[in-house]
C-alpha cells in the first residue's frame, strides 16, 4: 500500500472498494464475481462518492458522538470499571425486502412455536408424551421452573421480547444460531445504531428507500400495556416499569435508554415494595401500585425469598405477587427452558409438531453430547468442532476447536465426559462477511443478525435488528465482551 | 362501543401515572448540587490565583496565608494535610481540582453530578446528560492536566461555562415537574451555603494590623470575594462608590435581586419549598422546619448590616449556614430518601406469608 503513496494522484480518485476482496466468504455486499448486489448499489454510490479523508473522519465523528452521549458499556474484566463505546462501524447493513419478508416469516413462525411450547411444558406436557422430546431433557433444563406448572401467564404470552441471532452460511442461507428468550439486549444500540448514522452519512438514505426502526419502544411499551394482569381495573394506562438490577450493570445505558423513551419509571429492587400481594413503588408522594414489569433481571435474583437468597437485586414476594395475578412480568418466569441449547435442538420439532409446518429458518446442525452416538463424534472430533455449554451467553464457556489449544481442548472433552447434558456441538459456520472500515480502507468482517420480536396482541418483527461484527481480522466472535462492534441494519422498503 | 368512549380509551392508555421515584428526586437534587460547588469551587479558585498575581513576591509564610483558608472553608483540611506537606499555590489547586481523595474537588463534584444524573438518565433530557458527561470527559480525561498547566484560568472558565450551559438547558429542556423543583432547591441551597463560606474565607485571612483595614490589601481582598461570587458588576451598579467591606456584606448577604446573594438564594429555596410539600401529605411532619426557616427569612429582610457586624460576621454565617442545612436535612429526610429495607426481614416476612398460604391450602 505504501507504493501508492508515491504514484501520481490520478484524475479520477480512488473508489473506496476498489481494493476491497470478498475473498472465499459468503459476502453481504458483493458477488464473488465483485459485483455490488444490487440491494447495496445505493449504499455503493454513495460511499464511492466519499474519499478515505472524509470517512476517517465522519468516522471519529460518530464515535465521539457515542462517548459525549454515554452511549457505553463497562468492561467488567477492567478493575476501573471503564466506560467503552460499543465500536461502531458506518458502512450499513442491507437486506433487501424480498430477503426480509422470509426472514420475519421464520421468525414469527418461530416464536409462534416457542411460545406454544412453553405452555404446553408449563401444563399438559404433550409434546413429551407424545415423545417429542425425551423427558429429561426438559425436567433437566436448568431454567425450567416447576413451581410454575399450571400456572396462567397473563394474555397466554409467556415471551414477550425475543432477540433471536441469525446467521448466514458460505451459501447466504440463513439459519438461528440461538433464542434469547430471557433478558435479549441490544435495541438499544439498533436504535441508537440508525440515529448516528443518520446524522454522520445522511446522504446515503437519500435514495435507499429503509424502513424506520424507531417505532420500538412505543410497540414494546403496547406489548406491556397489554399483558397487564388480568384483575387490573383502572381508568388510567397500567402501570408499567422498567425493573434495572443498576447503574453498574453493563447494560444500564440501554435500560434507562429504553425507559426513557417508552417514558415509564426505571426502577431498581430496592424502589420496590410488596405488601398484601400487590408490587408498590415508593414514591415522593408515597407508595404507588406497579402493574407490569419490565424485567432486565433473571429469574434466579427476581425474588430473594424464593430463588437466590443472596440476591440484593431482587423484590422479596414479587414471585408471590406475580403467582397471585396482581402484577405482569415481561418475560415471564421460566422461558429460560426454551433457549437452552439442548432444547434448541428439538424447536424445528417444535413447530412441526405444534405448528404443523416445515421450519423456514432452519437451525445450525447440532450434536448433543448426551446422545451416546453423537458424543463419540464429539469426543473424536473436537479439534474440528465448536462446543458450547447448555446455558452459557455471550460467548462464554464455548469452545472453539480449530483455534482451540490443546489442553483447552483437553480440559473440555473433561467436562464433557462429566457432564454430557450440558454441552452441545456444531461444524464452525463460515459466517458471511460484510465490508467494514479498518482504519483507511474498507476489509470484510464476519457478521451476524439479532433481529427484535415482540410479542402482545400480535407478534410484530421490527424491521432491522442489531447486525455485530467481529472486528478482529478472521475472528468469528462477534460479542461485544469480546472485540465485538456494530453495525447499523437497513431493511428495504418493498 | 361508540367513538368517545373510543377516544376516551385511546387518551386513557396514554396517560401514565404522574409519580416520581423518591430515590430519583434525591439524585436530581444531588446532581444539581454537586455541579453548583463545582462552579463555585472553581470560582474561587480562580479569583485567589488571580489576586495572587496583584501581590507580586509573596513568602512562603503569606502564601500559607493565602490559600490554607480556602481549603479551610470546605472542611477538607485535614484531608489536605495527609496529602501535602505544604499549602501553595500548586498543592492547594491541585487538592482542589484533581484530587479524587478530596470529596470536595472539582473533579468529585463533578463526578458525582454526572453519577447522580446517571442514575436518573432516563428522567433528565438528553441535552442535561451531554453536557454533564461532557464536563466529566473534560476534567477526567487525559488531556485535562495539560490545558490545567497551560493556563489555569481557561480551564477553569470551562468548568464555569458547563455549569451555565447546563442551567440554561434546563431551564429550557425540563418540564416544570416536581423533578424541576428539586433541582432548584438543590441548586440554591448549594449556592446560598458556598456564600456564607466564601464571606467567611475573610474572616480567616487574617490582616498583619489593624491600620490595614481599608487598605490596598484590605480592598483588593473585597475585591476578590465580590468577584468570587460572580458579583462585582453588581455591586458596581449598586453601589457607585469604591468597594466598602460593609456595602459588600450587605450586598451579598440581604440584596434581594442579585441571583447569588444569601437572602435572594434563601427566598428561591422557600420558593420551591413551597412547590415541593403543597401537594404531599408529609407536611405535618416537616412543619416545625419550614416555621423555622421562615423565621430565619423574616431576619434576612429586617436585619441591617451593622446588627450582623453587632452579632460578628463569622458568628453570624455560622448561623446561617445551620439554618440552610436544617432545612436542606429535613426535606431531603422527608421527600427525597427511604430509608433502605431491611432485605433479611422482607425475605422472612414472606417466606413466613408464603408458609401459611400453603398450610391453609393442605
Amino acid at each position: 500500500m505504501d507504493d501508492g503513496a508515491e504514484t501520481p494522484q490520478p484524475t479520477q480518485p480512488t473508489m473506496l472498494f476498489d481494493q476491497y476482496q470478498p475473498e472465499d466468504f459468503f459476502d453481504e455486499m458483493f458477488t464473488r464475481g465483485h459485483i455490488v448486489r444490487p440491494h447495496y448499489q445505493a449504499v455503493s454510490d454513495a460511499l464511492n462518492a466519499v474519499s478515505a479523508e472524509e470517512f476517517r473522519s465522519r468516522q471519529t465523528a460518530v464515535e465521539t458522538a457515542f462517548m459525549r452521549g454515554g452511549v457505553t458499556f463497562t468492561v467488567y474484566s477492567d478493575s476501573q470499571g471503564t466506560e467503552r463505546i460499543f465500536p461502531f462501524d458506518c458502512v450499513p447493513r442491507v437486506i433487501s425486502a424480498e430477503e426480509w419478508d422470509v426472514v420475519e416469516k421464520g421468525l414469527i413462525q418461530r416464536l409462534t412455536a416457542l411460545n406454544l411450547f412453553l405452555h404446553d411444558i408449563y401444563h399438559e406436557q404433550k409434546i413429551i408424551k407424545d415423545r417429542v422430546i425425551p423427558p429429561q431433557y426438559l425436567l433437566s433444563a436448568k431454567h425450567f421452573r416447576r413451581e410454575f406448572m399450571h400456572f396462567e401467564v397473563p394474555k397466554n404470552v409467556y415471551v414477550h421480547i425475543c432477540g433471536t441471532d441469525l446467521i448466514r452460511d458460505k451459501d447466504g442461507r440463513y439459519l438461528v444460531l440461538e433464542d434469547n428468550l430471557r433478558c435479549p439486549s441490544g435495541a438499544s444500540y439498533m436504535l441508537e445504531n440508525r440515529s448516528a448514522l443518520k446524522r454522520t452519512f445522511p446522504e446515503l438514505f437519500q435514495s435507499a428507500g429503509v424502513r424506520p426502526v424507531d417505532q420500538y419502544p412505543a410497540e414494546l411499551l403496547k406489548v406491556l400495556q397489554y399483558c397487564a394482569p388480568a384483575n387490573f381495573r383502572g381508568n388510567d394506562a397500567p402501570n408499567a416499569v422498567l425493573l434495572t438490577p443498576g447503574v453498574y450493570n453493563s447494560a444500564y445505558f440501554e435500560h434507562a435508554f429504553l425507559a426513557r423513551q417508552m417514558g415509564i419509571p426505571i426502577v431498581e429492587g430496592r424502589d420496590l415494595l410488596v405488601r398484601d400481594h400487590k408490587v408498590f413503588m415508593r414514591t415522593t408522594a408515597g407508595l404507588v401500585k406497579v402493574d407490569v414489569i419490565y424485567r432486565r433481571i433473571d429469574d434466579d435474583f427476581l425474588d430473594p425469598s424464593v430463588f437466590r437468597a443472596d440476591s440484593l437485586l431482587g423484590v422479596p414476594g414479587l414471585v408471590n405477587a406475580y403467582r397471585s395475578g396482581n402484577v405482569s412480568l415481561a418475560n415471564s418466569i421460566g422461558t429460560g427452558v426454551a433457549d437452552d441449547k439442548v432444547v434448541y435442538y428439538f424447536v424445528p420439532k417444535m413447530i412441526k409438531y405444534y405448528l404443523g409446518e416445515d421450519p423456514i429458518l432452519p437451525n445450525v446442525d447440532t450434536y448433543l453430547a448426551s446422545e451416546p452416538q453423537d458424543c463419540a463424534y464429539i469426543l473424536d472430533n473436537l479439534a474440528k468442532l465448536v462446543v458450547k455449554s447448555a446455558n452459557e451467553a455471550g460467548g462464554y464457556g464455548m469452545l472453539m476447536g480449530p483455534w482451540a489449544a490443546k489442553e483447552e481442548i483437553e480440559t473440555f472433552r473433561k467436562m464433557i465426559e462429566e457432564n454430557p447434558r450440558n454441552f452441545i456441538a456444531q461444524h464452525p459456520i463460515s459466517l458471511s462477511r460484510h465490508p467494514t472500515w479498518c482504519g483507511d480502507h474498507f476489509e470484510g468482517r464476519h457478521i451476524d443478525l439479532r433481529p427484535y420480536i415482540l410479542c402482545g396482541e400480535k407478534i410484530v418483527v421490527t424491521p432491522g435488528g442489531l447486525t455485530r461484527v467481529a472486528l478482529r481480522k478472521g475472528s468469528l466472535v462477534v460479542n461485544s465482551s469480546q472485540g465485538g462492534g456494530s453495525k447499523d441494519t437497513w431493511v428495504l422498503k418493498a | 362501543m361508540p367513538s368517545s368512549a373510543l377516544a376516551r380509551e385511546e387518551f386513557a392508555r396514554h396517560k401514565q401515572t404522574n409519580v416520581m421515584l423518591a430515590r430519583v428526586a434525591g439524585s436530581l437534587y444531588w446532581m444539581s448540587r454537586y455541579l453548583e460547588r463545582a462552579e463555585n469551587q472553581a470560582r474561587l479558585i480562580d479569583v485567589n490565583l488571580q489576586l495572587l498575581l496583584d501581590f507580586g513576591h509573596v513568602t512562603d509564610e503569606q502564601l500559607k496565608a493565602h490559600w490554607l483558608p480556602i481549603v479551610r472553608s470546605s472542611g477538607d483540611e485535614e484531608q489536605f494535610f495527609q496529602l501535602y506537606t505544604t499549602a501553595d499555590s500548586e498543592s492547594v489547586m491541585e487538592f482542589m481540582t484533581f484530587r479524587l481523595e478530596n470529596p470536595n474537588s472539582l473533579i468529585s463534584c463533578i463526578s458525582n453530578a454526572r453519577e447522580n444524573a446517571r442514575q436518573v438518565r432516563d428522567q433528565i433530557s438528553s441535552e442535561m446528560w451531554e453536557v454533564l458527561n461532557d464536563a466529566y470527559h473534560y476534567i477526567q480525561g487525559p488531556g485535562a492536566k495539560k490545558i490545567w498547566h497551560e493556563g489555569a484560568s481557561a480551564f477553569y472558565d470551562e468548568i464555569k461555562r458547563f455549569s451555565h450551559l447546563f442551567q440554561g438547558i434546563t431551564v429550557s429542556t425540563f418540564s416544570r415537574s416536581e423533578g424541576f423543583e428539586f433541582i432548584q432547591f438543590g441548586k440554591y441551597l448549594e449556592r446560598a451555603d458556598q456564600i456564607t463560606r466564601l464571606l467567611d474565607i475573610k474572616y480567616h485571612i487574617l490582616l498583619p494590623n489593624a491600620a490595614d483595614v481599608g487598605g490596598a490589601v484590605d480592598t483588593a481582598q473585597w475585591h476578590a470575594v465580590l468577584r468570587s461570587a460572580s458579583a462585582l458588576e453588581a455591586y458596581r451598579r449598586y453601589y457607585v462608590a469604591d468597594v466598602f467591606y460593609k456595602k459588600v456584606v450587605e450586598f451579598l448577604i440581604f440584596d434581594d435581586s442579585f441571583p447569588r446573594t444569601l437572602r435572594f438564594c434563601a427566598e428561591e429555596m422557600n420558593h420551591f419549598i413551597e412547590l415541593i410539600t403543597k401537594a404531599a401529605d408529609e407536611k405535618d411532619q416537616i412543619a416545625p422546619a419550614l416555621e423555622r426557616f421562615e423565621a430565619f427569612l423574616v431576619r434576612l429582610a429586617t436585619l441591617h448590616v451593622e446588627d450582623v457586624f453587632g452579632q460578628g460576621l463569622h458568628e453570624f454565617l455560622d448561623e446561617a449556614q445551620v439554618e440552610i442545612g436544617n432545612i436542606g436535612g429535613h426535606l431531603y429526610s422527608t421527600y427525597m430518601y427511604f430509608p433502605p429495607v431491611d432485605l433479611q426481614a422482607e425475605i422472612r416476612f414472606h417466606q413466613q406469608q408464603e408458609q401459611q398460604q400453603q398450610n391453609q391450602a393442605a
